[in-house]
């Protein structure tokens, strides 16, 4: 069973408005469930692609944007469940070395959408040990409000790919009406950021 | 149809297709039915081509392509088209193209008897997924068949997977 | 329109423990909350949460190798991931028990949900599992019995489908 630990202070509305306010020209892919809810509280964005569905596939997705948009910043927003459930993609991109691309995952450590249930993370895997031991030179985890600034920096400065794992309350917030019609969110964001 | 050389493999003509049609990103599960393709493709620099640890990360890899203003190859073996049926839901509901190839296992004179579920399945899972799928068992028609398919996928954006019979690759007594 | 959760989780609990299933392989789902606590408090029960559905038909494969019936418990989602993985079970003839949650019907808010949810049926169909449906909640311990004695005594892959009409959905990140 897992161990009741101390709930971490971050909150994620606050955590990803304050990623996204720096995001300039950077294309964004959400995991599924609160994830999408954090990045369309932070301001709706033609270049925002909100997944409602394909659970683990939010990385690859962003991944195939990368390589197609080699100059411009693809991130990823995304839970721990919905990475936990694409892990290998860690192996591929890993290997791949993307320049990029950075995936945050906002780590509540619960399946937020159905009901707080554990994640792995709330049981001791440790992702960003899983990144590093795939390929990612640059991995961190941050949970103190003033390891923000740093980790910000490192999303859309360096090389990628970059990987960093937020610890966040499982407190959410409000959450407000994200487009969920996928045709127009993909052709709103492919004419955004390939022009197309 | 003219004869071929006895040297002619269809994934010279393919990958032609590859080339001319500019499919920039090539992801892929390593397969016998398709390896001088993949070999091709992962010889041409204008192509990037990817390995995947399962089939489903290439689903959404082609869609992010899509999304990024590329065009981009998907090929499988059959048994990991098993892997891949929730993550195709995404090129229904966004109506995002896909152009897949898919080598057959567990057909056309299988001798592993665990392919045989996957590969007799493999079909109408692709069809209820709402993927249109070519099937091809002769190899001189494997490229036209790619060059419609194609077409298909991103003229007429639609999922489409051409299947690659196992009577043209002749894998069946392999594990 | 959500409804309030039925008993029927505590009538099926009932039915796997009379079973003698002894691994209970999930992931996380609203519709199945109650029942995975009372796995999950059992003790003669061993719950396993996944971070993927394929995950656990393998365990079941082994459970079933190693001389204890287990089941699957499962969103409608995650049909779509372990359509391969289901092979094994069927060239090996290991009896599976799936109970499957429906997404992607009945009064579906999220669009997302739906090419999946509608060919959940079709996708378990082809890959070689029995499907039985239950739709009014009366009917969901009764289906899971008889879906029990198919896979355990008969043999076979079966999955009930526990309709979106029985579930409701309450959307907990609200």
């Amino acid at each position: 069973m897992a161990t009741k630990k101390k709930e971490p202070a971050l909150l994620r509305r606050a955590v990803v408005k304050k990623i996204l306010a720096k995001r300039g020209d950077a294309a964004v892919v959400t995991g599924i469930g609160n994830a999408i809810h954090d990045v369309f509280a932070a301001g709706d964005d033609d270049r925002n692609m909100y997944l409602s569905g394909i659970m683990g596939g939010a990385s690859m997705v962003a991944f195939g944007v990368a390589l197609a948009q080699p100059r411009r910043r693809v991130i990823v927003i995304t839970g721990d469940g919905e990475l936990l459930a694409g892990i290998g993609s860690l192996a591929t991109i890993g290997v791949e070395k993307p320049k990029n691309l950075s995936i945050v995952v906002i780590d509540n450590q619960a399946y937020g959408a159905t009901g707080n249930q554990h994640t792995h993370t709330a049981r001791g895997v440790d992702l960003v040990g899983i990144a590093k031991a795939s390929g990612f030179e640059r991995a961190e985890q941050v949970s103190k409000a003033s390891e923000l600034d740093g980790m910000i920096d490192a999303i859309y400065r360096g090389d990628g790919p970059y990987f960093a794992v937020v610890k966040v309350s499982t407190r959410s917030g409000p959450r407000g009406d994200a487009p969920k019609d996928g045709t127009l969110l993909a052709r709103r964001f492919r004419a955004a950021v390939a022009g197309e | 149809m003219a004869r071929k050389p006895a040297s002619w493999h269809w994934s010279q003509d393919v990958h032609k297709i590859f080339r001319d049609i500019g499919i920039r990103q090539v992801a892929y599960v390593p397969d016998g039915g398709l390896a001088r393709l993949i070999e091709l493709c992962d010889r041409d620099r204008t192509m990037r081509s990817v390995v995947l640890t399962t089939e489903e990360e290439g689903v959404a890899q082609v869609a992010g392509a899509w999304l990024g203003g590329q065009r981009a190859a998907f090929l499988t073996q059959s048994g990991g088209v098993g892997n891949c049926i929730n993550m195709l839901s995404m090129m229904e509901e966004c109506r995002i193209p896909m152009f897949s190839m898919v080598s057959m296992r567990g057909e056309w004179g299988e001798t592993y008897p665990w392919q045989i579920p996957m590969g007799q399945a493999t079909v109408g899972a692709l069809q209820t997924a709402g993927v249109i799928v070519h099937h091809v068992d002769e190899a001189e028609r494997v490229p036209e068949t790619v060059a419609a398919a194609a077409k298909l996928a991103f003229d007429g954006m639609r999922a489409v997977a051409v299947i690659v019979g196992q009577r043209i690759s002749q894998s069946g007594g392999r594990g | 329109m959500a409804r309030k959760p039925a008993d029927w989780s505590a009538d099926v609990f009932r039915i796997l423990k009379e079973e003698g299933v002894r691994q209970v392989a999930y992931v996380p789902d609203a519709g199945h909350t109650r029942l995975i606590k009372a796995c999950r408090a059992e003790r003669s029960m061993t719950a396993v949460p996944l971070t993927t559905e394929e995950e656990g038909v393998a365990l079941l494969a082994g459970a079933w190798l190693g001389g204890e019936p287990g089941a699957l418990l499962m969103q409608s989602s995650g049909v779509g991931n372990i359509v391969n993985m289901l092979g094994v079970a069927r060239e090996c003839r290991f009896p599976l028990l799936i109970l499957v949650t429906m997404r992607g019907e009945w009064g579906e808010f999220n669009p997302w949900q739906m090419p999946m949810g509608q060919a959940t049926e079709t996708v378990l169909d082809a890959a070689g599992v029995i499907v039985q449906r239950a739709d009014d909640p009366g009917r969901v311990a009764e289906t899971a019995r008889s879906a029990a004695a198919m896979a355990f005594e008969g043999g076979r892959m079966v999955a009930v489908l526990i309709g979106q009409r029985v579930i409701g959905f309450k959307d907990w990140s609200k």
